[in-house]
């Protein structure tokens, strides 16, 4: 597809006043000027259009850790598999299958005849475990599916949590010197969740913008706008679906289920705070408190392979792709050697995808 | 997982709503957002968490006119 063409069939006549503006700041600007979208999905809208190449040279656009499973922990993975071989029955969501742990994937394990069950909406996790009393959804994502499994939680669904607040990563990634960013594509529809005071303690310009090529190329240009004129605002350009406030009773039923603890995201390391942990008064739907003997004996068999992904970097928006030795050569969609070439949403798989 | 398309909804009933994302029918449950039939939602693993606003669907317009507005003082 190419992408001038494609930008041709949606609104070629606004989307070009809005890059005529970018190339104005670009100039008046001048230096290189980095910008990270948070969210894998503004990733994939960035890769489809070819927006990169609309933009000008000094203008970068730099992916980070907005694909929850990519992030998910190799020990997580190794865990629900470890439970799945030793019989327990597992719902997960389908683009947690193919994810690499340290020897083997979800998919491997269902080959050996694991009993896992692939699942698209919480309340199918419900019914399997009404069959299967012993069920063990695999919760992973961020704010975005947490209060869905949350509300599980709260009618008897077991889970073993890997659920993660994004904006501690945030923090994270602005605290690391390595990291050169000037402006933040802050993530969709996470904020349609938690909206957007939990952004506003960050002193970077941040914009949060919808899907829509214009919408990124809108956040592009209101992030010129603030590194021109040296602020440092949160702006809100989706106001069409992210209220103020977000949605509190969603942010609600998060905070009565989960509680903070640190967490491991896979590739970048700890987080403080960043984890979804089940609270006491749910221990019982708690996998990791009912099996925390088994988990602790599958982790401690289970060793890991060196590989030469580079994931971790892929992440924090501090390579490409085409910078891993592994990239197409023999790590494909087909053949992942890292969970950014799996999900949908991971850096590697959509430039794998996009890229010509 | 973050990936929501925002579907119509076309009747409810208590807390489940039909909606239709472009051609298919789905049952998704609103008790997470106020919507009445009419409305888009956008949806999550079965449930909807945020409406969309059809009104402002060009709003990337409406902020382009207002930055051009500030910036140059005039209307595009
Ligand atoms: S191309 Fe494959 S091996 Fe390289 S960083 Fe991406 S997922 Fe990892």
């Amino acid at each position: 597809m190419n992408p001038t063409n494609t930008l041709m069939n949606i609104s070629k006549q606004n989307t070009e006043k809005i890059l005529d503006e970018i190339k104005k700041l670009a100039k008046s600007i001048g230096r290189e000027t980095r910008l990270m979208g948070l969210c894998g999905t503004h990733s994939q809208t960035i890769a489809q259009y070819g927006l990169k190449n609309l933009l000008p040279r000094n203008i970068k656009l730099v992916a980070g850790p907005g694909c929850p499973v990519c992030v998910t922990a190799r020990e997580d993975i190794d865990a629900v598999i470890g439970l799945a071989l030793a019989g327990m029955p597992l719902a997960v969501y389908g683009d947690t299958l193919a994810v690499p742990g340290s020897t083997e994937s979800l998919e491997n394990a269902r080959q050996k005849g694991a009993d896992i069950k692939i699942i698209y909406s919480i309340k199918e996790a419900l019914k399997e475990q009404k069959i299967k009393p012993d069920l063990v959804f695999f919760g992973v994502g961020f704010e975005t599916t947490a209060p869905m499994t949350a509300w599980a939680i709260k009618q008897g669904l077991r889970v073993y949590s890997a659920h993660k607040f994004f904006p501690p990563a945030m923090a994270a990634l602005l605290k690391n010197k390595k990291i050169k960013i000037d402006g933040l594509i802050d993530p969709g529809h996470v904020s349609a969740i938690i909206g957007e005071s939990p952004y506003k303690k960050f002193e970077i310009p941040q914009v949060i913008t919808g899907f829509e090529p214009e919408d990124v190329l809108m956040a592009v240009l209101m992030l010129l706008n603030q590194i021109a004129e040296g602020k440092r605002d949160l702006e809100n350009e989706y106001g069409r679906v992210v209220k103020k406030n977000g949605n509190e009773k969603a942010v609600n039923l998060i905070n009565e289920v989960f509680e903070q603890c640190d967490a491991e995201w896979r590739g970048i390391g700890l987080i403080k705070n960043s984890g979804m942990k089940i609270r006491k008064k749910y221990s019982a739907c708690d996998a990791k408190i009912k099996y925390r003997r088994t988990i602790a004996e599958i982790l401690s068999r289970t060793k890991t392979k060196k590989t030469a992904c580079r994931c971790g970097e892929i992440l924090q928006g501090l390579i490409e792709p085409n910078q891993c030795p592994l990239f197409k050569k023999i790590c494909a969609p087909e053949n992942p050697f890292g969970a950014c070439m799996v999900s949908i949403e991971g850096t590697c798989n959509i430039e794998y995808k996009y890229a010509r | 997982m973050c990936l929501a398309i925002p579907g119509k909804i076309i009747s409810i009933k208590k807390q489940n709503a039909t909606v239709d994302f472009r051609g298919i029918k789905k049952e998704v449950d609103i008790s997470l957002v106020s919507a009445k039939p009419g409305d888009y939602v956008v949806v999550h693993t079965g449930f909807a968490v945020g409406k969309l606003d059809k009104k402002s669907a060009n709003e990337s317009y409406k902020y382009f006119d207002e930055y051009i507005k500030t910036k140059h003082g005039k209307n595009t």
